[in-house]
């Protein structure tokens, strides 16, 4: 029994409930021989609808995901269940095989075993069908029920429905947050179990990365788990060589923008700007691995380098770079836009010329905004993955030249997640580690540029 | 079509002069065909009612309307006999010599001895960090700030109160030594005690600089200035000496306006 037709039970018993409700509602206009009711009979209609909709679905939800436990249980409690091996994947396949087909998914069991299995799953999956369908009408019914009894001429329908809306609109908020915490929780839970296996000494100041899938217990790489080189590389291509580019030209591009372009050509080139911040990245990938790449290996070759690596990280930090001069730029125009018109006039006025007022006046001024847009964008840029997996190399040098081959932690969670160790292995597990310190990085500078840009904000208001 | 303008004043040693100045705004003409003298030693008020257009005239005086771009103005506005629009001067040095004050304190978001300092600083006035502190020192004694803060030079010029913001800005104005200041409605923004102090400066800062002063209240265009220009609907309809004005006013409409039966 699947779960939409108990939201469709749900939804049709809540239509017929505001139906009855706002017939009885109109009742009340006609015996109190009055038009002056506490609420419209639409919203004695909505308490009745909600109280009979929501009880049945949140239970509905629920039984969806117990019911599968309590069939298994019931199954594995049957006599047929002897046939089964004690634990181990062969278990797994019987019982999910034997499901599928009673289910009508697969048309006959591959495992003869499993066949046994069939029937009792088939009595199981119909008796907790029927189970779920008359718990959730007796749901609907006994939510109908004491709504509507407590329907009265009297009776605030319109504050009890305006407190429940708001309720579901907190729990829409809510599931976004709770969404990431959870997320986080796994991921810490992984990071534990990483650093079971690996110390985070090791981990966090060693020099040299090299996880080696295949690694066992008679071939132990303890030693390889030094993500030093990651961090140098993602900050060197992320927070060095792509905001050398992106600071500059995002700041001079928002400077003319807001300060000397005519308002026509403001009205096209600023969307045309951030248009840039839509293009999805791995167009930026393409062209950082396919054109930049290749110029600069070719660039150094002409200067007379030899074998100079064709993933350098230069490519991939320039292209990033230009990725990320959308963000600084409108995070630039924005503040220095929000600087008073009067803090430029009193410049002006004091013979000051637009760039000296400029330099002196408005950039000081905006400066917290442009700091944290800078900030936003340096996390934005050490968390991009997918320019660096198509245009950095998984090599991990730990070098300041720009056209040596480097490697950056997203690329690294990439490549030890669809690489081929076991899901239990430190390499693999080492990706929710490297995972955990980018989350904590990023994290810490979009708090940092968010409180800024709070401050910011107030210094004006 | 330049007309004597004001025969009933004898003094003739104007610092700004005006001839047949008209301000449009696009279309819209804001100031039309105005002329006037700005004397030397005199504090003088351009009176009116809102919308007069007295506020557009005042920023043709120093070329803020250059900030504008449908701004445009036609006619001759001299400062000492070079017209400040057409001749080589050019409009840093204009508002070098020609300083203004707005209608709300703007002081910059720097420390206070930086916002009195950054005018020498971009003029290249003060030569090392002793003459720019003597620059400082003195620009705050003239605006009468000095004793309130002279220990605090280092905090911020938008943590003083609006009085004390607004003669910071008349300080930051005097720093660069002009000759005339410019106030649009420099006590707007104020309550009365600091609004009277400002006015105590006025009077005091008179003789030095030229002073032009924009102002809703007739009571202060009465207290402080020695000239008076009445402008109306883009305007000037009447001008002279300020006790002439608000006693013996020639034209019916600065009479109405003066006894309050509209603006």
């Amino acid at each position: 029994m699947s779960i939409t037709v108990l939201f469709l039970l749900a939804i049709g018993l809540g239509l017929a409930g505001w139906l009855a409700a706002r017939a009885r509602a109109w009742t009340f206009r006609h015996e109190s021989q009055t038009s002056r009711l506490a609420a419209l009979p639409n919203y004695h209609a909505w308490y009745v609808a909600l109280w009979i909709a929501i009880p049945m679905i949140v239970f509905a939800t629920a039984w969806s995901m117990i019911a599968p436990q309590l069939i298994t249980q019931s199954v594995l409690a049957s006599p047929a269940a002897d046939v089964l091996p004690e634990f181990g994947f062969k278990r797994e396949t019987m019982l999910s095989e034997a499901r599928a087909v009673a289910t009508g998914a697969a048309p006959g069991v591959f495992n003869t075993d499993a066949q046994g299995l069939v029937e009792p799953y088939r009595n199981a999956l119909s008796r907790y069908g029927t189970i779920g369908i008359i718990v959730t009408l007796l749901i609907g019914f006994l939510g109908g029920a004491w709504s509507f009894l407590k329907l009265k001429p009297d009776f605030a329908a319109r504050t009890q429905v305006e407190r429940i809306v708001m309720a579901i609109l907190l729990l829409a908020s809510l599931v976004a947050i709770l969404t990431t915490l959870g997320i986080l929780a796994s991921l810490v839970f992984e990071t534990i179990r990483f650093f079971g296996m690996v110390s985070p000494i090791d981990f966090l100041f060693g020099t040299h990365w090299g996880p080696d899938p295949m690694a066992n217990a008679d071939n132990p790489d303890a030693s390889r788990y030094g993500a030093i080189p990651l961090f140098w590389g993602t900050i060197y291509i992320g927070a060095i060589i792509a905001m050398i580019v992106a600071i500059p030209l995002g700041l001079m591009s928002a400077i003319y923008l807001t300060q000397y372009a005519n308002p026509r050509l403001r009205a096209w080139v600023k969307p045309a700007l951030e248009i840039l911040a839509g293009v999805p990245t791995v167009v930026y990938g393409y062209f950082a691995a396919l054109t930049v790449a290749p110029a600069i290996r070719d660039m150094a070759l002409a200067t007379g380098l030899s074998n100079p690596s064709s993933e350098s990280a230069l490519a991939a930090g320039l292209v990033m770079g230009v990725m990320i001069i959308p963000f600084v730029s409108s995070m630039a125009d924005d503040s220095i836009a929000a600087v008073p018109q009067a803090m430029r006039d009193g410049s002006l006025a004091m013979g000051a010329t637009t760039s000296e007022t400029i330099r002196r006046v408005l950039v000081p001024a905006a400066l917290p905004g442009i700091v944290a847009g800078i900030m936003l964008a340096i996390s934005r840029a050490i968390g991009e993955t997918m320019i660096v997996v198509m245009a950095a190399s998984t090599a991990a040098n730990l070098s300041a030249n720009p056209l040596d081959s480097m490697t950056t932690v997203t690329v690294q969670i990439v490549a030890m997640l669809t690489g081929e160790g076991s899901f239990d292995h430190p390499a693999t597990l080492s990706a929710f580690a490297l995972g955990f310190v980018l989350f904590l990085v990023t994290l810490g500078l979009n708090f940092v540029a968010l409180r800024v840009v709070k401050r910011f904000r107030e210094a004006y208001e | 079509m330049v007309t004597i303008v004001h025969p009933n004043l004898e003094d003739t040693d104007a610092k700004m002069s005006a001839r047949g100045v008209s301000v449009y705004y696009g279309d819209k003409k804001a100031i039309d065909n105005v002329s006037i003298d700005i004397p030397t030693k005199y504090v003088t008020a351009f009176i009116g009612p809102s919308g007069c257009g007295k506020s557009t005239f005042l920023r043709a005086l120093n070329r803020m309307n250059d900030t504008i771009p449908s701004a445009r103005v036609e006619g001759d506005i001299m400062l000492d006999g070079e017209d400040i629009y057409r001749s080589k001067m050019d409009v840093v040095q204009l508002r070098a010599r020609v300083g203004m004050v707005f209608q709300k304190p703007n002081p910059f978001p720097k420390s206070i001895y930086e916002n009195i300092a950054y005018g020498p600083k971009i003029h290249g006035l003060a030569d090392g960090k002793d003459e720019l502190d003597a620059v400082v020192e003195k620009s705050l004694q003239r605006a009468g700030l000095w004793n309130e803060v002279k220990d605090r030079l280092t905090d911020s010029g938008t943590a003083l109160s609006g009085g004390q913001q607004q003669r910071l800005c008349i300080a930051r104005a005097i720093a660069v030594d002009p000759e005339v200041i410019l106030m649009d409605e420099p006590c707007s923004a104020l309550d009365p005690i600091a609004t009277a102090k400002i006015e105590e400066l006025i009077d005091e800062l008179n003789g030095r600089y030229a002073i032009v002063i924009v102002t809703h209240s007739m009571q202060q265009a009465a207290r402080v200035s020695q000239r008076t220009a009445f402008f109306h609907l883009g305007n000037m309809v009447e001008y002279g000496r300020t006790s002439d004005i608000f006693t013996n006013p020639q034209e019916e409409r600065t009479k109405d306006y003066i006894t309050g039966r509209y603006g």
